[in-house]
């Protein structure tokens, strides 16, 4: 399909492609079966300038946006979801920077986050929120010129790893939701510290650790946009990032659909080849049109972001609801063309189903996404009336 | 520092047929690519330039759509690139081929280092970076695996050989031709792509280089292709076993044999 995209997408999408071939596919079965962060792939990403797509080019990025980012992700995907989710969690813990830091924050650090020089990532969830968000512990109270910092954050992806952390914690528990604000913690900040690093089902390469803060003391200025504006700072950026979400969904389903389609062409049974049975057809004829689907969705959704428009969380949660149930679908019948070869570790596509279910968990699960879209299809409703 | 990089558009070799009845390569619809040994000629280069600062320059001599592996060369980082290409040049050999590179370096001169694959997949010869280093007067090592220090004057490098390694070093400029071991090349940079797309690359031909016709091209080559062809490949082998001097007694005889070895060297025995 020919989506129109500009010659500097269609580079976008050359670089992304020529790493994932060249160098994540040959290493991810490896990185999978020790749980190895992809430090090195991470640095020939950083060298090819993809970290600053979606930065603008005042601050050394390449001045793209979600479409951009969209396109990097789904090739990176499309080899590796543990490595892909490294990668795009630097830019979670970006946005937050990038929509409301201050001009002093973005200088400071967005040049670092653009050329891969330094990781970032993103944390809210704590082990009593996770999708009610409202539900955090942490805290931070001001003391002349510092924030202090208290409470234990869960399941952040890159922790550890990264050097710069965009945090939601609390400043005025009296004020509920309003009460919550973002900050920018660094990788050396006294008094924060990591949690042993999870073992997980899938993405393996990628870290996921607590981020403790035990009396953390950080410099007033680290405060993001005002005290007050840290649950819409998190809601802003989670607008901009879940179509990448779908991104790499699109990528995850790509992938194993190649692999369902290269295997049926080769594996002969009753004398032919399996592809010519006409149930086997079906089900790679039902997967293609679902990821292209998905992929549609998600570049629209993208580009409706990159338009300015004001309201899109209702958009982006469909492209992240969809393209992500779309990758578990596609890379589970992946599984089921590829028979007792796909339950296999010698064969990539056990992996990407592994992989793709926690695209339908992290940055607000599916069962959340439907909760945004359906809030939004009530509010379009009352003021039709 | 000054490092120019030699690079040769080739066929991809893994899409490269001959035909079968003129035993010709059939190189249309046959994808140009940059020569893979020069990328690691280029890597070497890009990473003296990324720790010493300095440029690198990108060379080729070719037919006017050997631009593109020079564009591509940039798109990796080299900062610039000059083009050698004139009508008069097709046809050359390693020796045209040298002399014809060495009035391109002396455009770009003054350099520091001159770095070249250890050879072209197509050509094979591996002719023409000693060739290029002899016409400069350059001091140069080929199969370079390893550079290990670069200094202002002087660089120490590791050539490979068949059972081991030398280690050497050598005054610059002075010119080396690598191997694969050398490194592993980068990807191309979104920002090096975007500055391939525009960037203004040289020309020079044949009056440029105030080159002669003769000295150029096919009138300036001692070796001419006669025909290109496959092997007849001989099925028929024969592996010699048990103790060195058994291998080398059953040898003998069956060089003999087949009347290979000259009856009075073997009368001799
Ligand atoms: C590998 C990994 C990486 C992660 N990375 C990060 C990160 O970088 N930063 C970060 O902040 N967080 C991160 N998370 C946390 C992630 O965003 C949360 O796990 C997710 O939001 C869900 O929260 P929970 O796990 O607590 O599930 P719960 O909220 O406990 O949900 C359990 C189940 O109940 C359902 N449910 C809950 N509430 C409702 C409702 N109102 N309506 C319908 N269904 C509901 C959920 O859909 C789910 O099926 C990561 C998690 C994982 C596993
Ligand atoms: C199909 C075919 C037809 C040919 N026809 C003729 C012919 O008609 N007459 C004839 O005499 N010879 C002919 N040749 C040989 C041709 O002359 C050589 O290919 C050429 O001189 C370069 O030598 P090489 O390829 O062996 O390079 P090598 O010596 O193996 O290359 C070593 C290194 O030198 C550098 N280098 C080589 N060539 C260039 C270049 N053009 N620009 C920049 N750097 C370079 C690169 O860094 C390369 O890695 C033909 C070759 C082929 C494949």
């Amino acid at each position: 399909m020919d989506y129109f995209l500009t010659e500097e997408q269609q580079m976008i999408k050359e670089i992304a492609h020529k790493i994932a071939e060249e160098r994540i596919k040959p290493v991810r079965a490896e990185l999978d079966e020790k749980e190895e962060f992809p430090t090195e792939l991470l640095k020939v990403i950083a060298q090819s300038d993809l970290f600053g797509v979606a930065i603008p080019q005042e601050y050394g990025g390449f001045g793209g946006g979600c479409l951009e980012n969209c396109l990097a992700v789904e090739e990176l995907s499309r080899a590796c979801l543990g490595v892909s989710t490294s990668f795009a969690a630097s830019g979670l813990g970006a946005y937050p920077i990038l929509l409301f830091g201050s001009e002093e924050q973005k200088q400071t650090y967005l040049p670092d986050i653009a050329s891969g020089r330094r990781l970032a990532a993103f944390g809210l969830t704590e082990s009593t929120a996770g999708s009610d968000a409202g539900g955090i512990l942490t805290t931070a109270q001001i003391r002349g010129d510092e924030y202090i910092l208290n409470g234990t954050k869960q399941w952040i992806t890159n922790g550890g790893e990264a050097e710069i952390y965009t945090v939601i914690a609390i400043t005025d528990r009296a004020k509920g939701a309003r009460g919550a604000s973002a900050f920018i913690v660094e990788k050396g900040d006294p008094g924060f510290g990591f949690g042993k690093k999870e073992s997980k089902m899938g993405i393996r390469a990628s870290a996921t650790r607590e981020l403790v803060f035990n009396q953390c003391r950080i410099p007033k200025s680290r405060l993001i946009a005002r005290e007050g504006m840290g649950f819409i700072v998190a809601m802003k950026t989670f607008d901009q990032s879940r179509p990448g979400v779908g991104a790499q969904g699109v990528g995850v389903a790509q992938g194993a659909l190649e692999e369902a389609i290269q295997y049926g062409r080769t594996r002969v049974q009753f004398g032919k080849p399996i592809i010519t049975f006409q149930a086997v057809q079906h089900m790679l004829a039902d997967m293609a049109t679902q990821t292209e689907a998905a992929r549609a969705l998600v570049y629209a959704a993208a580009r409706f972001v990159d338009s300015g428009a004001k309201d899109v969380s209702k958009i982006s949660a469909m492209a992240k609801v969809f393209a992500t149930d779309v990758a578990m679908k596609v890379t589970t019948d992946a599984v089921q063309v590829l028979g007792g070869t796909g339950y296999m570790r010698d064969y990539p596509v056990e992996k990407m189903m592994r992989d793709a279910k926690i695209l339908q968990i992290y940055e607000g699960t599916n069962q959340i996404q439907r909760n945004v879209i359906g809030q939004e299809l009530n509010k379009e409703g009352g003021r039709k009336k | 520092m000054h490092i120019i990089v030699c690079l040769k558009q080739v066929p991809d070799a893994r899409q490269v047929r001959l035909d079968p009845e003129t035993h010709t390569l059939i190189r249309q619809g046959v994808e140009s690519i940059i020569n893979p040994y020069d990328l690691y000629a280029l890597e070497a280069g890009l990473r003296i330039r990324d720790e010493r600062g300095g440029k690198v320059t990108v060379l080729t001599m070719g037919p006017p759509q050997a631009e593109d592996s020079l564009r591509e060369a940039i798109s990796y980082g080299a900062d610039e690139a000059a083009l050698l290409s004139d009508r008069a040049f097709a046809g050359a050999d390693t020796w045209a081929t040298s002399f014809t590179l060495a009035r391109g370096v002396e455009k770009l001169a003054p350099f520091d280092l001159i770095l070249c694959g250890k050879q072209a997949v197509d050509g094979d010869t591996a002719q023409v970076g000693p060739g290029l280093a002899e016409r400069l007067g350059l001091p140069y090592a080929t199969w370079v695996r390893k550079i290990e220090a670069v200094e202002e004057d002087r660089i120490r490098v590791q050539r490979l050989m068949d059972d081991g390694y030398d280690r050497l070093e050598i005054t610059l400029p002075a010119l080396l031709t690598v191997v694969k071991e050398i490194n592993e090349p980068r990807v191309p940079s979104l920002k090096g792509k975007m500055r391939a797309k525009t960037q203004k690359i040289p020309l020079y031909g044949a009056a440029d280089l105030g080159a002669d016709a003769g000295q150029v091209g096919l009138s300036g080559s001692y070796t001419q292709v006669m025909r290109v062809f496959a092997p007849v490949r001989r099925r028929e082998r024969e592996m010699l076993q048990g103790p060195v001097e058994k291998q080398v007694h059953d040898l003998w005889v069956n060089l003999k044999n087949r009347q290979l070895i000259p009856f009075d060297v073997a009368g001799s025995r």
